[in-house]
């Protein structure tokens, strides 16, 4: 009996003391906000129905979007290098092939219509340093329709849901700013084995020179998400996909606008660069589990062999 | 020379060489314990246990760890945790096993105190221990500095600039100890020859000499009673077990050891795959930036109290409360000045000094950790204070109590 109550005072002193220097202590130090399930309220409801039709053609003629973009799934074969693209507008400028299947549609068609504005940058551009996306001002007909049509397009070039592995996920969304280091991902591509020593240099060359324009274009050079499933956590990042200027304001973190199956692909991408054994650790643990409890009963029925003379 | 017989058996050849015999009477067959014990008694072998698994892991840690301020970081998260088959359960079970062992120490500790086991000829017990706690405690601190991240960057910047603040500035003592004037190459290079070297080798010196210094006074019971050990031994040999006030250590006093290590290995365990965080902070997954100081800077849980009694104050007293409050423990055995050797619950004020002292650390920990702002400072620095007059009150304390 006193042994029991010896052990309930450890038990309730560690657990207070573990309670007020972990869970609350972090609370305390560092702010955390609800997530708010990719719905983008502050963004107009999509009032038309798109035509994919109609939005191929705006696409490919007077919205002029293939005069800056690829669209490989369509044909349209990127006419820059990343780092000539990035030499032209800061940041290279992405293939539209799975924007579709990436973007909510509510933001793509607030980004169409202004980009920094929906992606939460607008205070940093200017006329002196124009985003290098320029607004759509339509295209003769009705604005609205317009933008619909070319979403509803994007939409139906995309790779369908389930077909969105989180490596594509994470490339479409993330990989133009952001290395992985562990998965070999740089700004400008996975790196390819090398043959040559000058390849490698070659290809490290570029990439220094990109991320170099890249940290003049946004301030500052976005970090390698190597371990950030770790040092951040799931919750942090879905939260800080979903909306940056959250955590950090002024930050020249764009809000992506991913929907809410990209940004799940995305930290899943994470979580593969980043503590790869998850599953390994949590199956493993069960068998561990199993032999100690045996190892329990086997050492608590020894000691009372052993007692069983002493008492 | 010794006369030497043709053996009989591999046993007889290595008894008349090694006398295996005779070490395991005394050993183990013959290793008087008390009976009236509790399972506190058994924190001494989840320690042996936790520190065997802590130099294990280290080993196989070490095979693929680089001490290079470029590479130790990908070593560590992208090596072990990523490529080497199981690296990552080596490096949870150190992480985990670095933390819990700290608070066995805590409660090996104040299981000591409160018992009174630190009296009457196990005063070399008690100060062998505290020793323990010190090279531990430095062996966890060069230990933290290794994966390179964040917080151990900064730890080891906050740490170290210790021997800078107040009157220690002039002296250049910082520079000397970090080999550098900020941490850098010669810094993680010397922390990780006193890890891995120097300290482990003397944590296993001073266990020989805590294992040493229990022999000729014996392991206390849960009375505080004075036994005749030889007279119960007797008793026990006789085969009178059930009377007699001792048991041999092998396999009684082992048998309810395992049973209680048994019971924590699970818990461990449960931690190493299931609970791991509260030993892996995740600010260290962020590679160390000289340029970026993390917002929160703190030091792992076990030092908390201490760090807040540093930080409550100006720095050259905070200082000096610092090295009170390290070396203070070492001092218990001369500032109690009562006669009695009994358990707390039997000795008045001592048994109130006890719990708050409990109290006020498991404070100071907690406020050690939460940012120093309104009313957390104001609780650190009355806990500090407490701290410290605890302390010098304790000798009065003891001083008047009657002997039981």
């Amino acid at each position: 009996v006193r042994e029991f109550l010896i052990l309930i005072i450890i038990v309730v002193l560690t657990s207070i003391t573990y309670y007020f220097i972990e869970p609350f202590a972090h609370s305390e130090m560092h702010k955390s906000f609800p997530s708010k399930h990719f719905k983008y309220a502050d963004l107009p409801a999509m009032q038309y129905k798109g035509d994919p039709v109609k939005g191929k053609a705006l696409v490919m003629g007077a919205g002029a979007c293939t005069g800056c973009h690829s669209i490989e799934v369509a044909g349209i074969k990127p006419s820059m290098t990343p780092l000539a693209s990035a030499q032209a507008y800061g940041v290279e400028a992405p293939d539209l092939s799975d924007a579709g299947a990436v973007y909510d549609a509510k933001f793509l068609a607030a980004y169409i219509a202004d980009p920094a504005k929906a992606m939460l940058v607008a205070d940093k551009y200017g006329p002196n340093h124009p985003f290098p996306m320029p607004k759509f001002y339509g295209a003769g007909g009705n604005i609205h329709q317009e933008i619909a049509d070319m979403v509803a397009y994007l939409q139906s070039i995309a790779v369908p849901k389930e077909k969105l592995t989180p490596k594509l996920a994470f490339e479409t969304a993330c990989g133009r700013c952001h290395a992985v280091h562990y998965e070999n991902w740089t700004q400008i591509g996975q790196t390819p084995k090398f043959k040559h020593r000058v390849d490698k240099l070659e290809f490290d060359s570029k990439v220094l020179q990109y991320q170099t324009l890249l940290k003049k274009h946004l301030g500052s050079l976005p970090p390698d998400l190597s371990m950030y499933i770790r040092s951040r956590g799931e919750h942090f990042i879905s939260t800080f996909v979903e909306d940056p200027q959250n955590y950090l304001k002024g930050t020249a973190m764009p809000r992506t606008g991913v929907n809410a199956h990209a940004a799940h692909q995305v930290v899943a991408y994470l979580e593969n660069a980043g503590d790869p054994k998850k599953a390994e650790r949590e199956s493993l643990g069960k068998y561990v589990m199993i032999y100690f409890i045996i190892f329990v009963l086997a050492a608590y029925l020894w000691k009372r062999e052993v007692w069983k003379e002493l008492h | 020379m010794a006369h030497f017989t043709k053996a009989t058996s591999v046993h007889d050849w290595l008894n008349q060489r090694l006398g295996i015999d005779a070490v395991r009477r005394v050993m183990a067959k013959e290793y008087w314990i008390p009976k009236n014990i509790n399972f506190l008694w058994a924190m001494g072998m989840i320690l042996a246990v936790m520190f065997t698994l802590l130099l294990v892991t280290g080993l196989f840690l070490m095979m693929y760890y680089q001490p290079n301020v470029h590479t130790a970081f990908d070593s560590v998260n992208n090596v072990i945790m990523r490529q080497v088959p199981y690296g990552w359960l080596f490096r949870n079970i150190h992480a985990v096993a670095a933390s819990t062992v700290f608070l066995i120490i805590y409660i090996h500790m104040f299981t000591g105190i409160y018992y009174g086991s630190y009296k009457k000829g196990r005063e070399m017990i008690w100060i062998s221990g505290m020793l323990l706690f010190v090279t531990f405690s430095a062996e966890a601190f060069s230990g933290y500095m290794l994966p390179w991240g964040q917080m151990s960057y900064w730890a080891g910047m906050v740490i170290t600039n210790l021997f800078s603040l107040g009157s220690l500035h002039a002296n250049g003592l910082v520079e000397w100890i970090r080999g550098d004037y900020v941490p850098s190459q010669a810094f993680l290079n010397r922390f990780f020859a006193l890890h891995v070297v120097l300290l482990p080798l003397a944590v296993i010196g001073v266990i020989g000499l805590h294992f040493g210094s229990l022999r000729i006074p014996h392991v206390n019971n849960q009375e505080g009673e004075e036994i005749d050990f030889e007279e119960e031994a007797k008793k026990y040999k006789s085969g009178d077990k059930k009377s007699s006030k001792v048991i041999a250590f092998a396999n009684d006093f082992l048998s309810k050891d395992m049973f209680v290590l048994s019971v924590f290995l699970l818990f461990f365990f449960w931690l190493v795959f299931y609970h791991y965080e509260f030993a892996l902070d995740p600010i260290n997954f962020d590679p160390a930036d000289s340029l970026k100081t993390p917002t929160h800077i703190y030091p792992e849980w076990y030092f908390l109290w201490s760090y807040d009694i540093l930080r409550g104050f100006s720095a050259n007293i905070g200082l000096i409360a610092f090295a009170f409050a390290q070396v203070i423990f070492f001092f218990l055995p001369f500032l109690d000045r009562s006669p009695n050797a009994v358990p707390a619950r039997r000795r008045g004020l001592f048994f109130v000094w006890f719990w708050l002292l409990l109290f006020d650390m498991i404070v100071l920990t907690i406020m050690g950790k939460l940012p120093p702002e309104g009313s957390f400072r104001t609780i650190g620095i009355v806990a500090a204070i407490t701290f410290i007059v605890l302390w010098i009150l304790l000798p009065f304390i003891t001083k008047s109590e009657k002997k039981v």
